[in-house]
């Protein structure tokens, strides 16, 4: 019984990385590439570790099987934010299949000044953060 | 964050009292704790409301660990079928979150779930733009990152 629920999380596991691979090959552009590679491996690498803390059964290994996961749910999505905004703002070519973008108009990229588009009177009159940029 | 101060305080005189040094006991103490501190929490103004957020926060981990799976098999569906049923874009959506953790936490997890990526906050710090893969129904897709967004901050507030 067991054995059989590591192999449906192995093979799952496995299943999600290859897509993961097919996906980065089929993508049309960069940005659909990073939703096909740090999701789908994400979720692969939690199933192949659950599979592993189901396997050997130890507090050791399941301690260190979960903590891999906790840090890959930490990690990946800040990559593949930092990679995405990058390859955007350099200016890599959107999919022609793009249906809108919202985010062009309100970018200077001479100032590199990101506005929300919310600019009301409210919000040129309130008050400046400590999170604010000087 | 005081609360769980509080219970890892507890736990700890539990473990030194009970004098059984195990990683078993010490569960038993931050139950112990936990219990304790949901009795008092309403005498005590700075534990308000700590006992809810154990239970918001499985609540929270099951909500988003279906909407992983059930996202992550729709782009697998979509790669591996040959036509594109995708229709990217990026999308601005306001934000609710106003200091930086909250912003960072809600960023990190819509970059998590598949078909939504975050791409960057407004200077201002009200919006954030996120790259979609599916925008072929915007209302829905802002209902669910609304949705996500709400619950998130349910375990901050």
């Amino acid at each position: 019984m067991i054995d059989v629920v590591k192999s449906l999380f192995l093979l799952s596991g496995a299943g999600f990385m290859l897509m993961a691979a097919v996906g980065v090959l089929r993508m049309p552009d960069l940005l659909t590439r990073m939703h096909a590679t740090t999701k789908a491996a994400t979720l692969g690498v939690a199933l192949i570790m659950v599979a592993v803390s189901l396997h050997f059964a130890e507090v050791a290994v399941v301690a260190r099987a979960f903590g891999v996961i906790v840090f890959l749910l930490m990690t990946a999505p800040v990559a593949a934010h930092v990679i995405g905004r990058a390859g955007y703002f350099v200016g890599s070519k959107l999919w022609s299949g793009t249906v809108k973008d919202e985010l062009r108009p309100n970018y200077d990229p001479l100032t590199h000044e990101l506005k929300s588009g919310l600019e009301t009177e409210a919000n040129a009159t309130r008050e400046t953060r400590d999170t604010d940029t000087p | 964050m005081i609360g769980a101060t509080w219970n890892l305080l507890l736990a700890l005189a539990w473990v030194v009292l009970t004098g059984d040094f195990s990683g078993l006991n010490l569960l038993a103490g931050l139950i112990f704790g936990y219990v304790t501190l949901a009795l008092i929490q309403f005498q005590v103004d700075a534990l308000h409301g700590y006992a809810q957020r154990l239970p918001r926060m499985l609540f929270f981990l099951g909500f988003f660990l279906k909407e992983l799976v059930v996202a992550n098999l729709r782009v697998a569906f979509d790669i591996i079928t040959p036509p594109w049923h995708m229709r990217p874009g990026v999308i601005a959506m306001p934000l609710r979150a106003t200091t930086e953790i909250e912003i960072t936490f809600v960023a990190n997890l819509i970059s998590l779930t598949p078909g939504t990526l975050s791409l960057d906050v407004s200077d201002d710090r009200r919006v954030l733009y996120i790259h979609a893969m599916f925008l072929d129904d915007e209302k829905e897709l802002r209902r669910s990152l609304e949705e996500l967004e709400r619950r998130a901050l349910d375990l901050f507030r």
